[in-house]
């Protein structure tokens, strides 16, 4: 496997970058990596020998996570750094890290970053290949891709469906995602929440736009619920949660009036009571449990391309079979 | 300055003053411009240095730049940057208070003009704090700081949130008779904020700075200049509804200047695409509609002045992800080039034009010496070859930083000679001839 042949290029910054060709790549290869994870030995040789750093300089549990299994299940080497108690909080600079990472030889860094724009940063200075798990409020292209990967599960086709992302439009990575992702594979996109949390410049970007709940949810067939960040109620952006889940919250009496059978996503981790109720995150129309299992598929299929796997022989390297 | 007389013989002598266009001699003597004029004779012992094809100018100025001494000389010294000044053909500049610390009393405004003095290059005039450590809280001692050098005052790094000690500032000032120097923003509107708000910022998830931020302020300064009639200096104007306002303002007889920008007149916010530091700068780069305000205010005079905001930083400090970066781009060594071709050679505005928002105006605006070539003033010149083609190449500033947009840019135009007080105190060395 020679990194320089990824069909995805060096590294995975964000879908803004991809065509959609590439995009449904990761989507098809994803698919013989789900079995992995049900199988009774969760593990196969395909990243045998590579390794890879995870530089977690925010706090996450489930991407974290998800990244670490992907890489164990496909038998990588890794290791963790997190923000606090390494070298980082010594006041060492991004830069100064990566390089150090790359004089140890390393092959791949997953990295999840406060600053839009960080994993590109990253990226342009070191030759691992790189993958964006968040950068700041720029994009988060794994989890848009295993949303994606979960919503062609139950509907046929991205083509002409109806995706509205609902919340904090304005901090939120995985929203820009999800827009670049979906409007590359043909969907149609809607964002809803309130304006204080809408960035100026939005429907540019090829969405509509919804200021109620109610419209959004007569309009769509799929709902990508984000998680109100706490601190948004001190910057004056929603004047309470109570409020905002009078207003803006997917609840079962809202579902109700929708037209059509629709598909409830949220990236978790969830406000309950705020932006989603629990009669609807654990009700029939939920998928939020399946995204998770998804997610460690799609990680499985990003670190095997961006190492040089043909997306064709996915099932033959399972086995340890080298192109 | 007692110094060998300076014949400066047979340049295209531009001078908005005197509304000169002209291939003419100029001779400098003991720091004045002793005579403009046809086949001048030298005296013995003058120096004459042959200026066919050269443009000679009443020497450029420039109003705001950051020298970053005390406390900043990783990035810049005073010395590094009058020197950058000189080799971008600038005579003089006005070094704002914002430093480590911050130039608030006669100690440290005395401290700039010596430190200045020492380097031999440009002048470089010190502006004093408005308020005490730009807390904006109480005013500083305006009357030691004029006394002690100051030719402004100005909060600019910290903007003046409090209408009321904006109103006594320019109230205070009118009996020293100095402009208050601004830096239109309502942090209120804009924290938080790295780039312009609109469509790129909205694509790249980095948090904006709407226009609507420095409008507030612009329209307020405006109307405190109106109730106070003080002298309100609008730095580094970047909007199309605030140039509209200094337009209308303007026609109404307020007492006002305005500075444009380089940067502002030739880039948007599409040049911070890729998360471009070199980009990042306060007022931030705006949407095309905005450029095009700014430039339209440059050409009918609303923007009378053109300064570059020369904000050095390290490249450490660059160096980083964009919303961690600092915010200001270098201005002095590519200003010239930049404007010639940009403006002059493309016929959008005449040489003299060009003298007028460089010279004229901001010595005018900031009761500056020179600005013109009148003879029995100093003997501040600045001398281009209009011709000459380079490539922007920041390795080769004097500058102690190197954070520019403008990095392979080709230009046409700049600088060979600068003469401050009678005196060579920058000459390019290929042109053989130095200081």
């Amino acid at each position: 496997m020679n990194r320089t042949l990824s069909p995805l290029g060096k590294d995975l910054i964000g879908l803004e970058e991809l065509s959609a060709e590439q995009i449904r790549s990761i989507l098809d290869t994803a698919e013989p990596f789900k079995e992995i994870s049900e199988r009774r030995i969760k593990k196969v040789p395909v990243l045998r020998g590579k390794t890879i750093v995870n530089l977690f300089m925010e706090p996450s549990t489930r991407t974290r996570i998800s990244f670490e299994f992907a890489e164990k299940r496909l038998s990588a080497d890794t290791v963790n750094i997190a923000a606090s108690g390494s070298s980082v909080q010594k006041g060492e600079t991004l830069v100064d890290t990566a390089r150090n990472l790359e004089a140890m030889r390393i092959d791949m860094v997953v990295i999840r970053h406060g600053s839009s724009g960080d994993a590109r940063f990253l990226a342009d200075r070191i030759p691992s290949n790189v993958i964006n798990a968040g950068d700041g409020s720029h994009e988060h292209p794994t989890q848009a891709l295993l949303d994606m990967l979960t919503i062609r599960d139950h509907r046929d086709s991205l083509e002409g469906l109806r995706v509205c992302i609902v919340g904090d439009i304005l901090h939120s990575r995985v929203a820009r995602s999800n827009i670049f992702g979906l409007l590359k594979l043909g969907a149609e996109v809607a964002v809803c929440g309130p304006m204080t949390l809408m960035p100026i410049g939005i429907d540019a970007l090829g969405v509509r736009v919804f200021r109620r709940i109610e419209e959004a949810i007569e309009w769509a067939d799929v709902l990508n619920v984000l998680r109100l960040q706490l601190e948004r109620m001190k910057g004056g952006y929603v004047p309470s949660l109570r409020e905002y889940n009078r207003y803006f919250g997917v609840t079962v009496p809202r579902l109700e009036k929708a037209p059509r059978d629709i598909l409830v996503l949220h990236p978790g981790p969830m406000n309950r009571g705020v932006e989603i109720d629990s009669d609807v995150a654990d009700g029939p129309h939920s998928v939020i449990l399946q995204q998770v299992t998804n997610g460690v598929a799609i990680r499985m299929a990003v670190l095997y391309l961006l190492a040089g796997g043909a997306p064709e022989r996915a099932e033959a390297a399972k086995k340890g079979e080298v192109a | 300055m007692s110094e060998q007389p300076i014949l400066l013989r047979g340049g295209r002598v531009v001078d908005p003053e005197q509304k000169l266009d002209a291939v003419l001699d100029v001779l400098l003597a003991e720091g004045r411009v002793a005579r403009v004029g046809e086949g001048i004779e030298a005296p013995e012992g003058t120096r004459v240095v042959d200026c066919a094809g050269l443009a000679v100018l009443p020497g450029l100025i420039d109003v705001h730049v950051h020298l970053r001494e005390p406390g900043g000389e990783r990035k810049e010294t005073i010395a590094s940057g009058a020197r950058a000044a000189a080799a971008g053909g600038f005579t003089a500049v006005c070094a704002m208070p914002n430093t480590d610390p911050v130039i608030d009393s006669p100690a440290t405004v005395g401290f700039v003009a010596a430190a200045g003095r020492e380097a031999e290059a440009a002048r470089v005039y010190p502006v004093g704090a408005l308020s005490l450590g730009q807390k904006g809280e109480q005013l500083t001692e305006i009357g030691e700081l004029v006394q002690a050098g100051a030719v402004a005052i100005t909060d600019d790094g910290n903007p003046v949130m409090d209408s009321g000690l904006m109103r006594r500032a320019l109230e205070y000032t009118r009996a020293f008779n100095i402009p208050v120097a601004d830096h239109p923003e309502d942090v209120g509107l804009s924290q938080g904020g790295a780039m312009n708000e609109g469509l790129v910022s909205a694509r790249l998830g980095i948090r904006g700075k709407p226009n609507a931020s420095e409008d507030v302020h612009i329209v307020r300064e405006l109307l405190l200049a109106e109730l106070t009639g003080g002298h309100i200096h609008l730095q580094h104007v970047s909007t199309r509804h605030g140039v509209d306002a200094i337009r209308r303002a303007k026609d109404r007889g307020i007492r006002v200047t305005a500075e444009a920008t380089p940067h502002h007149l030739l880039l948007t916010d599409e040049a911070v695409d890729g998360y471009r530091t070199d980009a990042k700068m306060n007022p931030p780069l705006r949407s095309a509609e905005d450029r095009a305000a700014v430039v339209a205010g440059l050409l009918d005079g609303t923007l009378d002045t053109l300064a570059t905001d020369h904000a050095p930083h390290h490249y450490d400090e660059k160096e980083q992800a964009f919303e961690d970066a600092p915010f200001g781009i270098v201005g002095l060594e590519t200003a010239v080039g930049l404007m010639l071709t940009h403006f002059v050679h493309d016929g959008k505005l005449e040489l003299a034009t060009l003298v007028e928002r460089m010279s004229r105006a901001p010595a005018r605006a900031f009761a500056l010496p020179g600005g013109d070539l009148v003879e029995g003033g100093v003997a501040d010149v600045t001398i281009l070859d209009l011709e000459a083609a380079w490539e922007v190449d920041p390795s080769r500033f004097l500058s102690r930083s190197r954070n520019t947009p403008f990095t392979g840019w080709n230009l046409t135009g700049r600088p060979v000679r600068t003469i401050v007080g009678g005196r060579t105190v920058w000459a390019r060395e290929e042109d053989g001839g130095a200081p």
